[in-house]
Formats: structure tokens, C-alpha cells, sequence
């Protein structure tokens, strides 16, 4: 009690104490979840909204922490599902969640070869080299049967589903309880890494990067970890977008405008959040689907189903267009500034 | 604005729960997948119209199958699997008391996507002259229907059609027959087939693929131009046909000598070809035209009457038009055979399953239902869940398709082997034990 705290955004003492509250009841709803909400909701909405939010927290840890601009989430993520698809294949002796793991670094490993030309060039340059992993993906594991198996339809699915240690997790509750406890860690691991010194290194990198280097930030080395970490999430999440929620995934999940939508998501939620990520998921995944049960329930049968969904596109467009010019930033910030201006209503 | 967004979002919770105010549980729900938005669209519009207006038909004009009525919804999907998958776990439990007697996928790649789910829920997949060539086998996969028409019968019936304008089976040996496929799970669903058939007849089977979407074609028709092959399967879909055809005018290799698939060989893939696609044969287990039984009834009832969901009346008649109303004639026998079965009420997946593997439709209903020539003689059985596997061949004029032969069946025996091969393959890998139909006392 008598230690003072010298954090530099210290927390008055019994807003602590609610947000460990909080927190407490946060998760005890998000365990307890699958038993209160219908199947369609974990299968359709909760899970590829917590995988796509695990991606929005890969690319954001490149893009919003390091300031590395990447469009090659979709290829990273491509790789991951792939890896995880070839060892459970070949390796079936390996648990499902070790295979993850591996997957995740051979994931990390391509995005730091993939990464190696960040430490020449910067900002939109960047951009087109890791377009070119996403189109070289694209081809590669169309190319070579040997990624896929050889099945005619060249998708790759789990043949055992998610089962390990004797668990099977293919039922929606299974599927549920999986990515949750996967994106709780990895979102806890980036928390850690963000407040630590490779945190430091890659915020430092990003505001002023000549800077960083005179000050004796290892910029080379941060870029390409960077990559690295953020690769390993993306394949991460790739895996679990693949066997968790599709079941069964080719290149064509992974294309170009999944690159764009983790993109958008963290453009949306906040560049340099880690609760950017869920606001932006929750943004780009959430939100055309309730438009798309709103008009359903309001004008099916009446309005043409095309012209429908052409103006929920639009609609779509405007309120992002709308978010961003209210706040650049994005969502996290216009959370923030709620906070502070709530605790200047109520000073403690 | 954001009150906006909450509300929505809540009554998008409500609703989605709330039991509904319609107690109307004498109506079959019958979901569709559309698409009308997108690279596809074009198609797709004239397949959902001529469903609806068979739906409708069927409603109105006959008051149901059997006295249970159709009650059809549409979701968009854009083509894209994520997207049907969304639906199909939308829609899976059913609606107002009727739960789901069967699926529509409309698309090849939705179909891989559900397989796996379908069999976990036992819902029913229908995918009339697409999806997974090996569902065929229906002991290994019993809620999958790769209707009317497998790839692999594409494969025998477009060389059975070559074979026949060089003047026989053995004629083919010594020829070149290349195959310019879209680089996707569809456009190399044949490969297996012709791999087997060239073996067998000895010509020499060239694959050329062509990556999605297909816009560009130069080098693929240039290797044709050194390769000099004398026949051309198509195995395309959307815009790589149009350009497909376009390109192999400029190179100049004849369109009568290109044979293409099912999927292309539709109005919206020959009209913005132009001169480049006269002469182009297609395989058509479903004929384009309008001298047809229930196109006469259609055009009385629905289309004169301006209930029908075409924009432009003109189209009537068109392949994809035809192709709806072959779809939705086929689900709703199936329907009349468990509706005879079980009873005139709403089916659910598992009799939707035995309704559509005791399905037949012989000459004779055929004439009664108006499909004569339209739809070919069809018989699933739980073993067979293709049933047919025949197709006519149209040429197109310039103006219109003109039909040029009658049914030419497929090499099934040649095939079985193939598919069962696969459907083993499968149920090994997934650990799935096969059926026996006969011990089922359902």
C-alpha cells in the first residue's frame, strides 16, 4: 500500500480492482458461452470472428507495432493451414496441438525469408514484396500435388478432424473451446511481447526508425522478428480458419481479399492495439452479417436478392468510410477517448 | 448512428431466435444459395429463376407435391463457399416446423466445402452434374448426390461424342486431345476419367490449365497452336470460356472442333463470344430451348401472366433457365417419392436422403411432367447416386442452340471401377465404414 507506483499511466487504485472484476466475468461468460447461444451462432459467428481476430493480432504486431506495412497475411496464413494439413498427414504421431506449434514456426520461418527485403526497403515498397508471397503461395500449393495430397479437388482437411490426446473437439463446443483457448494464449504471449523490449524495438522502429538505430535499437533484427512472430500467428490462425471453422480449405480462402480483409481489420480496430484486432474482427466479420439477417428479415422476397446485396456492400463502404474520417485511428482509439473522458466525469 | 448499429444487431439476435408468428407447418422449406452478385451472376440469375418459377409453378398451378407446399427462400452467396457454408449453417434446422429434407449447393466448391459437414448433420447435398465424382458411390457417402451427370461421365460422353464424328471408338487412336481446364477443384474433377479413357483408346491427352479467373489465354491457346491437337475439351466456367473461345479464334484453331462441359455451355458464354463461338459444341445433360412439355405450361401459367422471376422474358428457355427447372423438377420427384413414402408432410434430412435414393423417373413421367428430351430417363439408387449419366450435345448457330444428338450415355463400366477406387480411398482415410443398402429396413 505504501509503494508508490511509478508507472506513467498509473491506474487509480480501485479502478484495479473493477477491472480485475471484469475481466473475472468476461471470462466466466466466455466459458460458459457455447451452452447459452445456438449452434449457428458459435459455428457461423463466434469462431471465424476469434480467428479472424487472432489474424488481426499477427498483422498488427507487423504492421501497427513495427510499422512494417505487409499484405501478405492471407499467404502466411495459407502456409500455416498447409503445414498443419502436411504433418498431421505424414506425421499423425504428432498431437494436434505440437503440429500447431510447428506449423506456427515453419509459418514464422517463410514470413522471415519473406521479410528479408524489409530491412532495404520501406512503407508501400514493402507492400509489393509481400504481395509477391501471397501470389507465390498461391501458385505453389496449386502447383505441386504433393501439398495437398494429390486429391483431385486440391483441399486439404484434417482426415481425424480436431482430435487430440484422445479429445475430440469436432463438435461446435469442441471447436469453440479449441480456438478460444489458442487465441487467449497467443493474444496473452503478444501482450507480454508488446510490453517488453521487443515491444520497445518495434514501436521505437516505427516512429522514427533512423532514430532506433542511433540509439542502438537492433532494426535488422526487430524487422525480421517481426516477421517472424507475426507469421507464426498468422499460420497459426490460417490453421484454425482452415480445420476449425471451414473444415476444409483450398487457396482460394486465402487469396488476395483475405490479405485485404486483416488489412481492413486492423486499419478499422486500431493500427498498434492489441484490442484493435477484436474491434476490427468484430467490424469487418460481424457487421455485414447482421446487416445481412436485417435485410433478410425485413426485405427477402420483396426486393431483388442482388440489388439487396449490392447495397449492403454499399452501406458496408459508407460506415467504414464514416469510422474512419470520425477517427483516423480507428476503433480502439474512439474507445480510448470514451475512457478517459468517462474518468474525467468521474475523478478518483 | 451507432444506436443504429446496436439496434440492428439486436434485432438481428431477436429475430433470429424468436419462434415465428406463422404456424404454417403444411410447407416444405427449401433454402437457396443464390447468387446474383459477382463474377458468376450472369448465370446464376436465369438457374434461380427458372427454379422459382418451377416452385411456383408447382404451388400455384398443382397446389403443391402432393399437397405440401414449397416454401422457398433465397441467400446470397456470391459463389463463394465461406459464404454457403454461412448459409448452410443458417438454415440447417429448418424453418416454421419444416426441418431441411435436402440441400441445394450450387456450386462445386460449396459442395466439397459441406461434405463433410452434411454427413455430420445427414442433410441431403445436391449438386446436379457437379460436386465430388466419387460421392457417386452412395455406400461411402450417402448425403452426397452428384446427380444426373458425374465429371467422370462428362469425360466419357465428350470423347463418345469425339469418337463419333471420326467415325468410331477406334478412330481415336493416333489423335491429340487437349484439355483446357480452369485451375480449380471443378476444372480438374475430369482428369481421372480422361487419364483411364486415354489409356484405354489410345489418344494422346494433353491438360492445359488455365488460372482462375481466366482473363487471360494467349500462352495456353499458343501451346495449342504448337502442339496441333485435333479436339478441344472444355473445361471451363464464367469468363475463361468467353475468352477461351475468343482466344482459340485468334489462334486459329476451329470451334467445331472444341467440345465444352456442361458449365460451358450456357447462353451467357457463347452471346459475348460472338463469331468466335459459332459452331462450338457443348455437353448438355441439360438442352437449351423452349420446345419443351413444361415450357409450354411454364409459358401459359407463369410467364404470360408475368409471375415469373426472368428479367427478361427473352432468356426463357435459356440453358441456365433450363437448368433451374431441371434442379427443381428433380427435387420435387424427390420430394413426391418420400411425401408417397412417409406421408405429405414436411420431410427431414434423413427421408430426404431415402426420398432421393428411391428416386425414378421413367418415359412416361417424363412425358407427364413435360421434361421429355429436357431431362434424361433417371433411376438413383442408394449404390448409384448419379442415376443417369447421359447427355445430349448442342451446337450453337449464332442465334440459338441447336440439339444435334440424342442421348449419348457415358462408359459407366469403365468408370465404376474408377469411382469405387476413390469412394474407398476416402472412407479409408476418414475411417468411414460403407453401408450395406440392402440390410437398411428403411
Amino acid at each position: 500500500m505504501a509503494e508508490l507506483d511509478l508507472r506513467a499511466t498509473a491506474e487509480p487504485a480501485d479502478l484495479v480492482g473493477l477491472k480485475a472484476i471484469g475481466l473475472a466475468v468476461v471470462t466466466a461468460l466466455a466459458l460458459a458461452a457455447p451452452f447459452f447461444v445456438s449452434e449457428y451462432w458459435i459455428n457461423a459467428i463466434i469462431v471465424p470472428f476469434l480467428i479472424l481476430s487472432l489474424a488481426g493480432l499477427g498483422l498488427n504486431l507487423l504492421t501497427g507495432y513495427a510499422g512494417q506495412l505487409s499484405l501478405g497475411a492471407g499467404a502466411f496464413m495459407m502456409v500455416g493451414a498447409y503445414a498443419t494439413f502436411a504433418l498431421q498427414l505424414r506425421m499423425p504421431e504428432l498431437p494436434l496441438p505440437f503440429a500447431l506449434i510447428v506449423a506456427g514456426l515453419i509459418a514464422g520461418a517463410v514470413g522471415l525469408v519473406f521479410g528479408l527485403p524489409s530491412t532495404r526497403i520501406k512503407g508501400f515498397y514493402l507492400i509489393v514484396s509481400t504481395l509477391a508471397a501471397q501470389f507465390f503461395f498461391e501458385w505453389l500449393f496449386l502447383k505441386f500435388p504433393w501439398f495437398y495430397n494429390g486429391n483431385s479437388s486440391a483441399t486439404i482437411a484434417l482426415s481425424r478432424g480436431l482430435s487430440f490426446f484422445g479429445l475430440d473437439a469436432n463438435g461446435p463446443h469442441g471447436r469453440y473451446y479449441f480456438t478460444l483457448g489458442i487465441v487467449t494464449l497467443l493474444t496473452f504471449l503478444s501482450f507480454n511481447l508488446i510490453r517488453g523490449q521487443t515491444g520497445r524495438n518495434w514501436m521505437a522502429i516505427r516512429d522514427m526508425d533512423t532514430a532506433a538505430a542511433v540509439i542502438g535499437v537492433p532494426v535488422l533484427r526487430a524487422k525480421l522478428q517481426a516477421f517472424a512472430v507475426s507469421s507464426f500467428i498468422l499460420g497459426i490462425a490460417g490453421a484454425l480458419w482452415a480445420f476449425a471453422y471451414l473444415g476444409s480449405a483450398s487457396v482460394q480462402s486465402f487469396g488476395l481479399h483475405r490479405s485485404y480483409q486483416v488489412l481492413f481489420i486492423i486499419i478499422i480496430g486500431g493500427l498498434g492495439t492489441i484490442r484493435g484486432a477484436y474491434l476490427g474482427a468484430a467490424f469487418v466479420s460481424l457487421l455485414p452479417l447482421a446487416l445481412d439477417w436485417l435485410f433478410q428479415y425485413l426485405f427477402s422476397g420483396q426486393v431483388d436478392a442482388g440489388l439487396l446485396q449490392n447495397i449492403q456492400k454499399a452501406i458496408f463502404g459508407i460506415l467504414i468510410i464514416w469510422f474512419l474520417i470520425r477517427e483516423p485511428e480507428g476503433l480502439s482509439r474512439l474507445l480510448a477517448i470514451r475512457r478517459t473522458a468517462s474518468r474525467r466525469l468521474f475523478p478518483s | 448512428m451507432k444506436r443504429l448499429i446496436v439496434a440492428a444487431l439486436l434485432a438481428g439476435t431477436v429475430f433470429s431466435h424468436a419462434a415465428s408468428a406463422f404456424a404454417d407447418n403444411v410447407s416444405q422449406y427449401i433454402p437457396l444459395p443464390t447468387y446474383r452478385v459477382g463474377a458468376y451472376a450472369s448465370s446464376g440469375e436465369l438457374w434461380w429463376a427458372g427454379e422459382r418459377d418451377y416452385f411456383r409453378y408447382i404451388n400455384e398451378v398443382e397446389g403443391g407435391v402432393e399437397g405440401v407446399k414449397l416454401d422457398y427462400e433465397e441467400f446470397e452467396t456470391e459463389w463463394s463457399p465461406d459464404r454457403t457454408v454461412e448459409v448452410y449453417e443458417r438454415v440447417k434446422a429448418g424453418k416454421n416446423g419444416s426441418p431441411l429434407a435436402f440441400f441445394f449447393t450450387h456450386g462445386t466448391p460449396a459442395t466439397y466445402a459441406l461434405l463433410e459437414r452434411a454427413a455430420a448433420d445427414k442433410i441431403p447435398l445436391i449438386d446436379p452434374a457437379g460436386g465430388k465424382t466419387e460421392a457417386v458411390d452412395g455406400t461411402v457417402f450417402p448425403y452426397a448426390f452428384p446427380l444426373l451427370f458425374s465429371y467422370y461421365s462428362q469425360a466419357s460422353t465428350g470423347i463418345n461424342y469425339i469418337a463419333s464424328k471420326v467415325g468410331g471408338l477406334d478412330k481415336l487412336k493416333g489423335l491429340k486431345i487437349a484439355t483446357v481446364y480452369h485451375d480449380s477443384a471443378y476444372g480438374r474433377a475430369s482428369q481421372p476419367a480422361v487419364e483411364v479413357l486415354a489409356k484405354k483408346y489410345g489418344f494422346e491427352n494433353i491438360q492445359i490449365p488455365v488460372a482462375d479467373p481466366g482473363n487471360e489465354q494467349s500462352p495456353q491457346w499458343r501451346q495449342i497452336r504448337e502442339q496441333k491437337p485435333d479436339w478441344v475439351f472444355l473445361r471451363t466456367w464464367g469468363v475463361s470460356t468467353v475468352v477461351a473461345l475468343k482466344t482459340a479464334q485468334r489462334f486459329g484453331f476451329p470451334a467445331d472442333h472444341i467440345v465444352g462441359d456442361v458449365w460451358a455451355g450456357s447462353e451467357s458464354d457463347v452471346i459475348p463470344a460472338g463469331a468466335a463461338a459459332i459452331g462450338y459444341s457443348a455437353l448438355a445433360p441439360y438442352p437449351g430451348g423452349t420446345e419443351f412439355g413444361i415450357h409450354k405450361k411454364l409459358k401459359a401459367e407463369i410467364l404470360d401472366k408475368g409471375k415469373s422471376d426472368l428479367r427478361d422474358p427473352k432468356l426463357f428457355g435459356a440453358v441456365n433457365y433450363n437448368i433451374g427447372l431441371v434442379n427443381a423438377a428433380l427435387a420435387v420427384e424427390a420430394l413426391r417419392t418420400g411425401y408417397k413414402h412417409f406421408g405429405a408432410r414436411p420431410l427431414n434430412g434423413e427421408e430426404g436422403r431415402w426420398a432421393f435414393e428411391h428416386l425414378t423417373i421413367n418415359d412416361r413421367r417424363l412425358e407427364e411432367i413435360g421434361f421429355k428430351g429436357l431431362l434424361q430417363p433417371i433411376a438413383i439408387t442408394p449404390t448409384d447416386h448419379e442415376g443417369g449419366g447421359a447427355a445430349r450435345i448442342q451446337s450453337w448457330d449464332g442465334h440459338k442452340w441447336v440439339l444435334q444428338t440424342d442421348w449419348i450415355k457415358a462408359d459407366h463400366e469403365l468408370l465404376n471401377p474408377l469411382i469405387k477406387e476413390g469412394a474407398a480411398a476416402y472412407a479409408s482415410e476418414h475411417s468411414i465404414t460403407p453401408r450395406t443398402p440392402q440390410t437398411e429396413t428403411n
